[in-house]
């Protein structure tokens, strides 16, 4: 579902006329002004931005940013994938949407944003998902593409085709307090040549294989600071101005002057408690095409082909880990209660003693919880339980294992436990660690787990209960 | 001389991208590791990464920082900001003064 979204733009991307030589507009000359007189720039260079397509993929943290320097840049089209729609929760790191625009097509809102910045690009709207069958396609019309998704299956396939179309790919990624950012396929070099390198890398290169799906951290579920991935995304359209300005992505002609290619990963990293921390931006040498890759390396055209990709071959979800699905539960129904059960048989029966522990990150915690909960995050139970466990006082050393808030008196050594986390995955896992420890006293004790966390306690009991 | 085996080297090892909080919620940290393995050779950064293993993770989710034997899939290593496959990769032999960096590669956006 393309839409193009400026009149000017003349039917297919091929038929575009790349004109490097006429004279720029008045408004062109006012409007960018500033950024043509910088050293290396001048009219050439910007008429080679005039003459460029960018394809972002991803309206979100990343691609908002990078969209508006691109579109202040006036590269001259300028595709947009997304299909997801506009939530509040977004608008704190992309900044291109806006609170009217709440329900909104990604891609929609960002162009809306766009145009008032600058009218004189070509907008291309693609409202729909970048997938194996469609990212040819998609790709295809683009001089240089941004990676601005947030998974690793998507990214795989973005960098797989960029290697079959030749494409030069500027990748990003944030989450939490932390981004990175690499420049890849540039200049673009055949799919399997080695001779005559090094050539620049391709993302597989440097991340051959993806972290199992327990390690992957998304910004829905580790959270993000808008600063940290606008920084990543300002820095993406930094570089493709760069390489689009100064022609670096077409190859060296013969006899041309060049630094060779040197694959850098930028890191940034930023601490919340120091003023300075031990680094915060470091730019880290790449390897660079790799013999070995399955996409650009030896023999890869045989691995890797459009055809293939269109066909399910490789499958991406499935090298990424997300076949599976969501990990089960382990726990047996006695072990479980739900949120209203818990509220109707033991909240309400006052005299009965209980302990809550709540195993949410403690910033979760700080919103709320159940009445008399005490917080232990679940990563610091289980150091905890490790460190008892190397130093041999399983009893009666154990009870330290809990808050101290939770001490009962001699002869209440049996007061249930009740462990809740945020969607109830953790807490049957810390359900299992306590009585592996022996805090169930040999059955003795119920520890129990509140089965769909916090989430299912907000649908269930208070409505009104600030999850996050 | 002292026993060969007593000898430490003065590195410094870092990390980022989330592996931190199995380090005691630290990023940076000064090491005195011992220059030989337990069969006498040069500490390498396979010795290294086990030894951190061992005496520097606080959160026993080891399987988040090895996997069968190996730097778990989606964590980058470098040595002196290098990707160490530009130098021998865990056969790398610790050199006083070295920064040693893991970083868990990320996704979101």
């Amino acid at each position: 579902m393309n839409n193009e979204t400026n009149s000017s733009h003349n039917g297919s991307s091929s038929s575009v006329q790349r004109d490097t030589s006429r004279p720029l507009t008045e408004e062109e000359l006012d409007r960018y002004s500033r950024q043509m007189i910088v050293p290396g720039m001048g009219k050439e260079a910007q008429l080679r931005l005039l003459n460029a397509k960018v394809l972002i993929i991803g309206a979100g943290g990343l691609g908002c940013p990078a969209a508006q320097y691109i579109a202040g840049a006036g590269i001259g089209t300028i595709g947009v994938v997304d299909g997801d729609v506009v939530e509040r929760s977004n608008l704190h790191r992309q900044v291109g949407h806006s609170t009217s625009r709440i329900g909104q097509p990604k891609v929609l809102s960002l162009i809306t944003h766009l145009k008032e910045l600058n009218p004189l690009p070509t907008y291309i709207a693609h409202t729909e998902h970048i997938t194996p069958l469609n990212a040819a396609d998609l790709i295809s019309g683009y001089d240089l593409i941004l990676d601005c998704t947030d998974n690793p299956a998507t990214r795989y396939l973005i960098s797989d085709i960029c290697v079959l179309l030749c494409k030069p790919l500027v990748s990003a990624a944030s989450v939490q307090t932390s981004g990175q950012i690499i420049v890849l396929n540039c200049p673009p070099t055949p799919q399997g040549l080695l001779e005559g390198g090094p050539y620049p890398p391709c993302y597989r290169c440097c991340f051959k294989k993806p972290p199992p799906a327990n390690a992957q951290l998304s910004c829905g579920e580790a959270g993000i600071l808008g600063p940290v991935v606008g920084l990543m995304g300002v820095a993406q359209a930094g570089e493709a101005i760069k390489i689009l300005a100064s022609n670096l992505h077409i190859p060296p002609a013969e006899g041309e002057e060049r630094r060779p290619v040197e694959p850098t990963l930028l890191l940034y990293s930023y601490s919340l408690t120091s003023l300075m921390g031990p680094f915060t931006f470091r730019a880290l040498k790449m390897a660079p095409r790799k013999k070995s890759c399955f996409a650009c390396g030896e023999g890869s055209q045989e691995r890797l082909t459009l055809e293939g990709v269109k066909r399910g071959e490789p499958n991406y979800e499935f090298f990424c880990g997300l076949g599976a699905g969501p990990k089960q539960g382990v726990l047996k129904e006695e072990e479980r209660i739900s949120p209203r059960e818990f509220v109707e048989k033991v909240q309400t029966q006052k005299e009965g003693k209980y302990v809550v522990l709540d195993t949410r990150e403690k910033e979760h915690f700080s919103f709320g919880s159940i009445e008399g909960a005490v917080n232990l995050p679940f990563g610091k139970l289980l150091s905890k339980a490790a460190q008892l466990k190397r130093s041999g006082e399983m009893t009666p050393g154990v009870e330290d294992l809990l808050p101290p808030e939770t001490k009962v008196k001699d002869g209440e050594e049996d007061v249930p436990i009740y462990v809740v986390c945020r969607r109830g995955l953790d807490s049957q896992e810390a359900v299992e660690k306590l009585k592996e420890m022996g805090l169930d006293k040999g059955g003795k004790r119920k520890i129990v787990d509140i089965a769909g966390g916090m989430k299912a306690w907000k649908e269930q009991v208070d409505p009104s209960f600030p999850y996050l | 001389m002292s026993d060969p085996k007593d000898q430490t080297i003065d590195i410094t090892v870092d990390f980022s991208g989330g592996l931190e909080i199995l380090f005691s919620n630290e990023k940076h940290h000064e090491l005195s590791v011992p220059a030989q393995d337990a069969e006498g050779k040069p500490a390498n950064v396979g010795f290294l990464i086990n030894y951190l293993c061992k005496t520097l993770m606080t959160d026993p989710r080891a399987d988040l920082f090895v996997l069968g034997g190996e730097l778990r899939p989606g964590i980058l290593c470098l040595i002196n900001d290098s990707d160490w496959e530009l130098e021998e990769e865990d056969a790398y032999v610790l050199q006083p003064g070295d920064n040693i960096l893991f970083i868990s590669t990320l996704h979101g956006g």
